[in-house]
């Protein structure tokens, strides 16, 4: 986490290199009335990328185009949308940078492969050292 | 003057590290069967004087920050004369240089004190051991003076310095950085004494039990830095979040898991004779990990805009060094792994079958982290930009977190070698039932995602686990290394309970309000009394005055700000927060949004109420605490048993000297 | 069998130096392609950016020859540092449609006095609507349209001196 303090340069950085003076879209920082839907809405803009900011998701970036895209979420999700028709609108127009949580694709599935891979690891080096083995004072020196 | 004494003393320690690696390396070579080699005596005086040197290049530059020497070219743009004196000495190591020469002369102490207290192990071991020291400090040596000279001068010094980033103006800064670096590089000590033992083939649980007190030592910093680090992320960012599975984060995660991992197997080893390899490649893949994430964070291959070290000359030098250190241990260890024997078998129900699962689970999450880390890197070298966030590190490391935890809980009930599931079912059933009733019943009461109804359960079965081991002893004969595992694992439970706490039940509140209105978060009313400009030392803000209260009690003040810094030109947000004993009520303010109908401005408020947060960091904390508590029971059993050994030995000199009847005195020297 | 195992985590890592060698060698590129190129412009209508210019709709840009869209705004340093070269590409006959981004009139009108005026129409997207339909993620951005309102071409920052006989290019290919 000496890290941190990297990020911190990153992170703050890039959101004032330039800005404006329009205020932010309605419903970039106001919640929905519906309690269910904004709960949602929270749960999808924690896993959208800001795509002016060094890792971080939209729901923590106070750049603008962050909070426009908080307003395209909510103003979305109160339209009827489903989240994941507004992810897959986003990653439609900006690849799997946009989304924080990959979806299996062509250029994903080694996230996913990967994963079944060790567990499969797993289980042959815990069978190898673990069956049954027989105990024995002094086995294998 | 004082810069250039700081430099001297980098090339002189550098070349000590390279006395220290020759003496050390032709004494392995060259040592007569049981005697010491002539190069043997060099090898431990050199590590220490190193130490002292690299420690007076420190103090220098540290002087150099503490009175703005703007003619140092790294003081002038990374400091400003009009910053608090504290934060010109925390100054030292917001940076490239500064913190790469914090790294060397951790690096440099730990290999001094090693040198210095180490006398345990047989000597041609303890050579090897410290030319490895050696040579990894040198190549560190030579990376800070070819490309990161941290005393360069300026031909015209500087008339003001540029200042530090204002988000590392703080408090957090002044413990975090060298808590971490401790860590990290104290896993260096492991390192060369893994490399030690497996080129003198002295894999033993003697060794074992040298290496476990300097495991441990790093593995508290390390605990105690991740903790801490954590902490100031979540209030100096100012959106509450406290980890991120950001990049740079994951590159202190990391070694952590390999060395939570390595801890255990040393206990393995010490205790049992077993697990030989695996605590050797556990020694080297903790330090790896170390190294690997500096070169991650400083290269600029990872997050570019990163201001530290975007050089690709630096990038080239970190993997040729990573190349020769991880490259060379990983090579060695391939070729003589196999000489060495895996050492005693166990059953799978044992303790050691317990540890070995768990230490299995945590290599497999280091593999999660790493992939997840690096899997961006990789797409990019194919021209697709992905993001691995949060949703994929969650779900993929609690795969086997979860089991691992669930193991953690029984382990240390069972016995050592072999044990049966009969012998602990009473404990079993309990631990099962709790597992059980804590789960239905979250389930019931709340309405919450999967992984934190898990998170939450577990954490409960955790908590009376592990007091299960204390069961039917006398208290205050446990030893002091027991206090430590349940201190430990306790934390655990209580940091899980926190994460799952805040994840499941955290309230946020967005609120534009204009003076004297108040709005709602949780069972908490918040009144924005006034704004007001305000000025510090390098910086003004708008500060708000809020009025907070538990439903009826009496309100508190918090005082956020929204402050403007100056040089550098940066914006940050100062969170302000509450703590109370069943969480934190956290509070920042935004922008000015316009005026409300009558004419008052209105403000962005952004509010959380977060129940139990603070037990992460207290679990942290705990965790960290029982890692100190084995250390010293550890320590403390070692010098009892050597005191004993030793008086023995004493008393057998005496009988013999009895039995030898008298004995001329020696002439008084005169 | 045994010594095969103790390879793995050689190989592991002379993979991840390897990949970490190819990365250094790489310039870092930090723009976020958009994935609507070779893809129909998206519906759109927006409203002038100032008075006496004309807003931009999606009809605008399809039919005849190629056009320039360009995403902009008077806030933007970079976009002052085009401005010249856009003027350049507008002599050579290229009709170039502008959008200010999250703008005020007033900074637009004075904008384009300062810095002339080369669009034969500016749109205002006051909530960046328009530059997440197009996949645009910074300021200033500038697109191929052709005829048939396809985007044929992103051209992601301020467009230099070099750019423009590459655009000329792009656009005279986009016939």
């Amino acid at each position: 986490m000496r890290a941190l303090l990297f990020a911190l340069f990153a992170l703050m950085a890039a959101p004032l290199a330039a800005q404006d003076k329009a205020p932010p879209a309605p419903y970039a920082n106001v919640q929905l009335e519906d309690a269910a839907l904004e709960a949602q809405a929270t749960d999808l803009m924690e896993t959208l990328r800001c795509l002016t900011c060094q890792s971080q998701s939209i729901a923590d970036s106070d750049a603008p185009i962050a909070g426009d895209m908080r307003h395209q979420v909510r103003v979305r999700l109160k339209a009827g949308q489903s989240p994941d028709e507004v992810r897959d609108w986003l990653v439609d127009r900006y690849g799997d940078y946009v989304t924080y949580t990959p979806q299996v694709s062509s250029t994903t599935w080694p996230l996913f492969a990967v994963p079944a891979l060790v567990i499969v690891l797993v289980l042959l080096v815990l069978w190898r050292r673990l069956r049954g083995r027989k105990v024995q004072e002094g086995g294998g020196q | 003057m004082i810069p250039e004494i700081g430099l001297a003393a980098l090339w002189l320690a550098a070349a000590l590290s390279v006395l220290q690696l020759v003496a050390g390396a032709l004494s392995v070579k060259e040592a007569p069967a049981g005697g010491a080699s002539p190069f043997a005596f060099y090898a431990r005086p050199a590590a220490v004087v190193q130490a002292l040197l690299a420690t007076v290049a420190f103090a220098a530059l540290l002087y150099a920050f503490a009175v703005t020497d703007l003619s140092v070219k790294l003081v002038a743009t990374n400091s400003h004369s009009a910053k608090p004196l504290l934060y010109k000495l925390t100054g030292t190591w917001g940076n490239h240089e500064g913190s790469m020469l914090l790294w060397v002369a951790v690096l440099a102490l730990s290999g001094g004190l090693l040198a210095g207290l180490e006398r345990r192990l047989p000597e041609r071991t303890m050579q090897a051991a410290l030319a490895v020291q050696g040579f990894v400090a040198l190549g560190f040596y030579a990376f800070l003076i070819a490309s990161s000279n941290p005393f360069e001068r300026l031909p015209i010094p500087a008339a003001e310095g540029i200042g530090l980033n204002p988000l590392l103006q703080d408090i957090g800064l002044a413990l975090h950085p060298p808590t971490l670096y401790v860590g990290y590089v104290g896993l260096s000590v492991a390192f060369s004494l893994a490399m030690g033992a497996l080129i003198t083939r002295q894999v033993t649980p003697e060794f074992a039990r040298v290496m476990r007190p300097w495991v441990l030592g790093a593995w508290v910093f390390l605990t105690l830095g991740i903790t801490a680090g954590s902490y100031w992320a979540y209030y100096e960012l100012g959106w509450g979040g406290w980890w991120f599975w950001d990049p740079v984060e994951n590159s202190s995660l990391m070694p952590w898991l390999a060395a939570t991992a390595l801890m255990h197997s040393v206990s393995v080893l010490a205790a049992r004779d077993a697990l030989r390899t695996w605590t050797i490649m556990l020694g080297v893949l903790a330090f790896s990990m170390s190294m690997l994430g500096t070169f991650l964070v400083r290269s600029g291959v990872l997050t570019s805009v990163h201001a530290f070290a975007v050089d690709p000359e630096r990038g080239t030098f970190i993997l040729v060094l990573l190349l020769i250190y991880i490259g060379g241990a990983l090579g060695i260890f391939a070729m003589r792994a196999s000489a060495v024997a895996e050492g005693k078998t166990f059953a799978f129900t044992s303790r050691e079958g317990a540890l070995v699962f768990n230490n299995v689970m945590l290599t497999a999450i280091l593999a999660i982290v790493l992939l997840g880390t690096l899997y961006p890197l990789l797409t990019e070298a194919f021209d697709v930009r992905v993001s691995v966030g949060p949703p994929y590190f969650n779900p993929a490391s609690a795969m086997f977190a979860i089991p691992m935890f669930l193991v953690m809980a029984v382990g240390p009930l069972l016995r050592w070698k072999q044990d049966t599931a009969g012998r602990i079912n009473r404990e079993l059933a309990a631990l099962v039932a709790i597992l059980v009733v804590a789960a239905v019943l979250i389930a019931l009461l709340a309405e919450i995602s999967v992984l934190a109804l898990l998170g939450l359960a577990l954490a409960a079965v955790l908590a009376i686990a592990a007091l299960l081991p204390l069961r039917g002893r006398k208290l205050a004969r446990v030893p002091t290394a027991t206090w430590g595992m349940v201190c430990a694992h306790f934390g655990v439970a209580v940091a899980l309970f926190g994460m799952a706490s805040e994840s499941a039940f955290t309230e946020e509140k967005l609120a534009a309000v204009s003076a004297g209105e108040t709005t709602q978060v949780g069972d908490w009313n918040v009144t924005l009394s006034s704004v007001d400009a305000v000025a510090g030392p390098n910086w003004t803000a708008m500060e708000a005055r809020l009025s907070v209260a538990r439903g009826e009690g009496a309100p508190t003040v918090l005082n956020p700000q929204s402050r403007n810094f100056w040089s550098p030109v940066q914006a940050t947000s100062e969170s302000a927060l509450l703590t109370q004993w069943d969480g934190q009520l956290y509070a920042t303010i935004g922008q000015s949004v316009g005026v409300d109908d009558d004419g008052n401005e209105r403000w962005q408020l952004r509010i959380w109420w977060k129940p139990f947060v603070t037990f992460i960091w207290y679990g942290g904390l705990l965790v960290g605490f029982g890692g100190l508590l084995a250390m010293v029971g550890r320590i403390r059993d070692d010098l009892r048993r050597r005191k004993g050994v030793q008086r023995r030995e004493e008393e057998q000199a005496d009988i013999e000297e009895l039995n030898a009847g008298p004995r001329t005195l020696p002439e008084p020297a005169e | 069998m045994n010594r095969l195992v103790y390879l793995i985590p050689l190989g592991v890592f002379a993979f991840i130096a390897g990949l970490g060698g190819y990365m250094l060698t790489q310039t870092k590129d930090e723009a976020i392609p958009s994935q609507m190129v070779e893809k129909p412009l998206p519906q759109f209508d927006l409203p002038p950016a100032t008075d006496g210019i004309k807003g931009v709709s999606r009809t605008d840009l399809i039919g005849g020859e190629p056009k320039l869209l360009n995403l902009w705004a008077s806030w933007c340093p970079p976009c002052i540092a085009e401005a010249p070269h856009l003027d350049t590409l507008k002599e050579a006959g290229v009709p170039i449609y502008g959008i200010a981004m999250r703008d005020t009139s007033e900074d637009v009108a004075a904008f384009l006095a300062n810095h002339g005026n080369p669009y034969v129409a500016i749109g205002h997207d006051e909530i960046s609507a328009i530059q997440f339909e197009l996949g645009s993620s910074g300021l200033p951005e500038t697109f191929v349209i052709d005829g048939d309102g396809v985007i044929r071409y992103q051209h992601i920052g301020d467009i230099r001196e070099e750019h423009v006989p590459m655009l000329l290019e792009l656009l005279e290919q986009a016939k």
